[in-house]
């Protein structure tokens, strides 16, 4: 992999991220009573966008929002100029990558039309999103905050509204555990501006629209699991490489497994939630291939898992795959509308790397301070002189893999994202050293179940936690 | 060091997927099978030691620490008339397991001085402000209805089709102070 690249300025994004992180900063106040700064930042996203399909409308939503009488429509505009803005970003970070990894991108089809989604709860979602907007981040209180719950638990049942639920009730968390926003210390105002667009957008008629998917025969060999998760959801994604049976060419993919979850079934519960609604987590725990007869796999790189359509084929190391298959597979596409540096996820290989503390800047500095290193805060991979920051925040606490393993690797298969302006690797398994011999250990180890003794402690405990609240649920629950 | 600290907090502002929770720590659900700070309240479920159809509804408030605790069949508790009964004093260890002390001190505006606080130190510094009982009845029915909507999330489908918006929600392995 050419990480050169990687440490590149990228043309015009700084200039981009300015203009987005201007806008942000406008929901921090809020928009009912508009400052004058906020009125320049709403111009001047107007004034990014003028050249694009959208000029008009974002115009003229920006004069309103400026002057603090911005209806719903107009809101719903501001977001998707702010969409459009990080839709670039997300073009222009993802060109670095495929010139990175030298892989084949891919490209990507018209969208299925989307299923019919009940208009009344995606109303109910986009007006409680304008308050807050008007409110702003510092305006929230528990009463405006609460107002999220009954259009989550009206949206959470139904399949097709998953998506925007599971971000709603994320977000809403995150809102009434900062309540009240005038006492807030500090504000994370990309991450609550990206999660309110993107809600935003979600409540669109036809934004959750799936892009068409064709049934595909072949084998598929996992990489590693990432795992995603927020108080009251939880989700597995297994990166593998997918070998077409007719010899076409071999596909990044993945597979999802989520569920909803009280917040007290973490860790090791997490997994046990998953794991029997798909047998790829075991296979990829055990290092195994499986084998895949016309199962849905999209233009986006997402298999519709269904287990009855795999079977568990032969051992498949999954660094062997990373040493071998992946350098040819061919990249999937990010769909249209979820274009954003945060949905960068690439598989990639690295080896041969020097690691550095977290601290450390330049190259070759940190080369003696072993002593200062703190992996827990995250490491450095330096490679041919540059520096590749590695998120051990991120490795899942239920599985073997630890900051630690992380900082002692020699060979390690990871994502590749992009976050606050930089590429960051995120590990799922590395190869180290124990007593003279190379062993793996992978963050998703303990996915399909373990025999590791804290690992097996973890699960007794998630086990009774259900067993608490099933019992408690069945004698409680109105039927 | 000032810019060091400075730039970390910038980074923290830019990031998409800054972590501002922290999870939930493992604890023994079954004397609280519930505990939330929302609302204003710490507030929750505790199982009734005799009884198994019975829970007692608890909950002391951020700022005045006005408490209530009362049956799901809205029976006051006799043990909560004149200060906090043993339903709160282990709905407050439950939440100290939960969030950490220095979290559930914060939104209940305890002033417990620095560091972590222990459940006894938070317990103590509310009596020591004399807080009054308020009545149950109305909370008692809000809270309940609220565990059963935290209990129902068990009984949602797992799903095969991709969330893609959860990539904005990393796991961490910090406690988020």
């Amino acid at each position: 992999m050419r990480t050169d690249l990687l440490t590149e300025p990228v043309d015009g994004l700084t200039e981009l991220l300015a203009v987005v992180d201007a806008f942000d900063r406008t929901l921090v106040n809020g928009l009912l009573r508009p400052q004058p700064a906020q009125a320049a930042a709403l111009a001047d996203l107007a004034d990014a966008l003028a050249a694009g399909p959208l000029a008009a409308g974002v115009a003229g939503a920006a004069e309103k929002a400026a002057t603090g009488a911005a209806g719903e429509e107009h809101l719903m505009l501001l977001a998707a100029a702010r969409g459009a803005l990080l839709g670039a970003a997300h073009d222009a970070l993802a060109a670095v990558v495929t010139a990175a990894t030298g892989r084949t991108a891919g490209t990507h089809p018209a969208a299925a039309p989307a299923p019919a989604a009940p208009l009344n709860v995606l109303a109910a979602a986009r007006s409680w999103l304008c308050d807050l907007a008007r409110a702003g981040w510092q305006g929230i209180d528990h009463e405006l905050v609460a107002g999220a719950a009954p259009v989550v638990s009206a949206m959470l049942p139904d399949p097709a509204l998953r998506r925007l639920a599971v971000l709603l009730d994320g977000f809403a968390a995150e809102l009434a555990a900062s309540c009240p926003g005038a006492a807030l210390e500090r504000v994370p105002v990309r991450r609550w501006a990206d999660l309110w667009a993107r809600a935003l957008l979600l409540t669109q008629p036809g934004a959750l629209a799936e892009p068409p998917a064709v049934p595909v025969t072949g084998r598929l060999l996992p990489l590693g699991v990432d795992l995603q998760e927020h108080a009251t959801a939880a989700q597995a994604q297994v990166h593998a490489v997918f070998e077409p049976a007719d010899g076409g060419p071999s596909r990044l993919v993945r597979a999802s497994v989520a569920v909803p979850k009280p917040d007290t079934v973490v860790g090791a519960g997490v997994w046990q939630l998953l794991r029997p609604q798909c047998a790829l987590l075991a296979a990829a725990g055990e290092g195994r291939a499986m084998e895949l007869t016309g199962m849905a796999l999209t233009a986006a790189g997402d298999l519709h898992w269904q287990d009855e359509l795999a079977v568990a084929g032969e051992p498949a190391d999954p660094f062997a795959t990373a040493r071998v298959a992946l350098a040819a597979a061919h990249a999937a596409v990010t769909p249209p509308l979820e274009r954003h540096p945060a949905r960068l996820a690439e598989p990639v290989f690295l080896v041969g790397y020097a690691v550095r503390p977290e601290d450390a800047v330049g190259p070759g500095a940190g080369a003696d301070q072993e002593v200062g290193m703190h992996p827990e805060n995250g490491v450095r991979f330096e490679l041919a002189g540059h520096q590749l920051f590695v998120d051990t925040d991120r490795i899942p606490a239920a599985g073997p893999l630890t900051p630690a393993a992380v900082a002692a690797s020699t060979a390690c298969i990871g994502l590749l994202r992009w976050d606050a302006g930089r590429f960051v690797l995120q590990p799922l398994a590395v190869e180290t050293t124990v007593k003279k011999k190379t062993v793996a250990v992978h963050a998703g180890g303990w996915a399909g179940g373990t025999a590791d003794k804290l690992g097996v402690k973890a699960e007794k405990a998630a086990t009774e936690a259900v067993a608490v609240l099933r019992e408690r649920a069945g004698r409680l629950l109105r039927k | 060091m000032l810019s060091e600290v400075s730039s970390d907090e910038q980074r923290w502002g830019e990031s998409s997927t800054a972590r501002v929770l922290a999870p939930a720590r493992v604890r023994k659900l079954a004397k609280v099978p519930f505990v939330e700070l929302a609302d204003g309240r710490l507030q929750g479920v505790v199982s009734s030691g005799s009884d198994i159809e019975r829970v007692y509804v608890s909950s002391v408030a951020a700022g005045d620490h006005a408490f209530a605790c009362s049956t799901n069949n809205n029976r006051p508790c006799g043990g909560a008339r004149g200060s906090f009964c043993n339903h709160i004093l282990a709905l407050v260890g439950e939440a100290v397991l939960q969030y950490g002390g220095a979290r559930v001190a914060r939104y209940l505006k305890v002033d417990a001085g620095e560091g972590e606080p222990t459940a006894a130190q938070l317990s103590s510094a509310m009596r020591a402000a004399r807080p009054s009982a308020v009545p149950g009845k109305e909370l008692a029915a809000a809270v309940f209805s609220r565990f059963l909507r935290h209990l129902a999330y068990l009984e949602l489908a797992p799903s095969t089709a991709p969330l893609p918006e959860l990539h904005w929600f990393p796991p961490t392995r910090v406690a988020v102070a």
